[in-house]
């Protein structure tokens, strides 16, 4: 346990060293390693990004479902509804059909009834007069009591 | 016969206060074991060998680690290296505040810390093994070799006046020329002209106790260390086929792992104390009193 100048020669040794490891070994690794650290935190905000859109895109998928599902429920609901009226129009159409021809047949019927009456009324009209004529040919002359006769075949 | 038997035992094989004398001496500048206590003009060779040696090493893996480094999936070789260099870089932060003052400092402390770490593995290497080699090589068997730099004073004093350079350095830097002699004029006590030369003593004694009990704990440490070491090949060396001389054996077998285990910790509590004070000095260093 001498000293001697071998202490001076480590000093420099010491000062060579440290400056060596400032200048080549230092900075590339720390350099490295905040890279690495900006690498690490970037992955991890965009892991975070990721699930936040994740979690958004499930809303909104979801939102979109119950979307289309009220919708779908709206249409079928509307589409019953028309259904229904197309039904009731439908109804109501071929009831003033009915109600229309029945109408006509009514009248066609009154028409011929009343045709028939008045067919009915001149034949019994002519029966009565011929009928009369019969019993009364003797008696009566047509042409004389045509007045009374067209009174009768009124009141008929 | 049998005391002439004896002596040439005694001359060929060293006794144990000689084995640990000459492991713990020097090969240095002059050839033979240093006489003064200080002298300047001797250096020491195998300390320069080997402090440089590891120095170079550890820096060759890092930088062929920084040439290489990814900010991707690292290597193990890569994320190896970026663990000590954010333990020392958190600790760095941790003391030292001022971002400008540790793109040096950090580097300075991750130097500090792989150097010391690798100087004082020296020490797992076998006792007489690197010695033993060099004196095969070089032919003298009295050739001396020390391997551990950190177990040689002058190493450790090396770096921690390194330490007190750069803690001047900072001083001025951050409180400017004026500013550290003001401070070294009236920090601890207060500012009063009686008191001027005893802060300055006091701070001297500071700056003083700090680079030598800095310097002298990793020397403390890894001298001790060495010695231990040296104890237990010393109980294996003594060994013979007798009773005593087996368990002498075994006693070094099991001492040596015990302690060579023990040392590990050692190595690495060494190395990380000597940066974390370093740290703390330069810290201190940019705070004013």
């Amino acid at each position: 346990m001498n000293l001697n100048a071998t202490l001076f020669a480590q000093l420099v040794v010491f000062f060579i060293l440290a400056w060596f490891t400032m200048q080549f070994v230092w900075p590339p690794i720390v350099k490295a390693l905040d890279e690495r650290a900006k690498k690490i935190a970037d992955g991890l905000a965009a892991a975070e990004r990721g699930k936040h859109d994740l979690e958004l895109a499930t809303k909104r998928s979801t939102e979109a479902l119950r979307e289309g599902k009220e919708k779908a429920a709206e249409l079928l609901a509307q589409a019953e509804k028309r259904a229904a009226q197309v039904i009731e129009e439908a109804k109501a159409t071929a009831k003033t059909e009915a109600d229309r021809i029945v109408a006509g047949a009514k009248a066609e019927i009154d028409q011929e009834a009343v045709r028939a009456k008045e067919q009915l009324r001149e034949q019994v009209s002519a029966l009565v007069v011929s009928g009369a004529e019969k019993i009364l040919r003797r008696e009566i002359n047509a042409q004389a009591h045509a007045d009374i006769l067209a009174t009768i075949k009124q009141d008929l | 016969m049998s005391t002439a038997g004896h002596e040439e035992a005694a001359a060929n094989a060293p006794t144990a206060g000689e084995y640990i004398v000459h492991h713990l001496t020097q090969w240095n500048s002059t050839g033979h074991a240093q006489k003064d206590v200080i002298d300047f003009s001797v250096i020491n060779i195998d300390t320069m060998i080997f402090s440089v040696l590891m120095g170079v090493l550890g820096l060759f893996v890092m930088w062929r680690v920084a040439k290489s480094v990814t900010s991707g999936v690292p290597g193990r070789m890569q994320a190896a290296v970026e663990i000590v260099l954010e333990m020392v870089n958190d600790q760095a932060k941790g003391i030292v505040h001022s971002a400008e003052s540790r793109k040096f400092v950090g580097p300075l402390a991750l130097t500090v810390f792989i150097w010391i770490f690798l100087m004082n593995s020296m020490d797992f290497l076998p006792v007489d093994l690197l010695p033993t080699i060099w004196q095969t090589i070089t032919g003298d068997h009295h050739a001396y070799l020390r391997v551990v730099p950190t177990a040689d004073l002058n190493g450790t004093l090396g770096m921690s006046t390194g330490v007190l350079l750069i803690c001047v350095y900072y001083n001025i830097k951050i409180k400017g020329m004026g500013g550290w002699v003001h401070e070294l004029f009236t920090a601890p006590f207060g500012s009063h002209p009686l008191l001027y030369p005893v802060n300055f003593a006091m701070q001297m004694i500071e700056f003083l106790a700090k680079t030598v009990s800095h310097g002298m704990r990793l020397f403390g440490n890894m001298y001790a260390g060495e010695l231990v070491f040296m104890l237990i090949a010393l109980m294996g060396a003594a060994w013979t086929a007798s009773a005593t001389g087996v368990s002498l054996f075994l006693g070094h077998i099991v001492a040596g792992s015990i302690w060579a285990i023990f040392h590990i910790l050692i190595v690495a509590l060494q190395a990380f104390i000597f940066m974390m004070l370093t740290l703390v000095y330069v810290g201190q260093a940019h705070e004013a009193h």
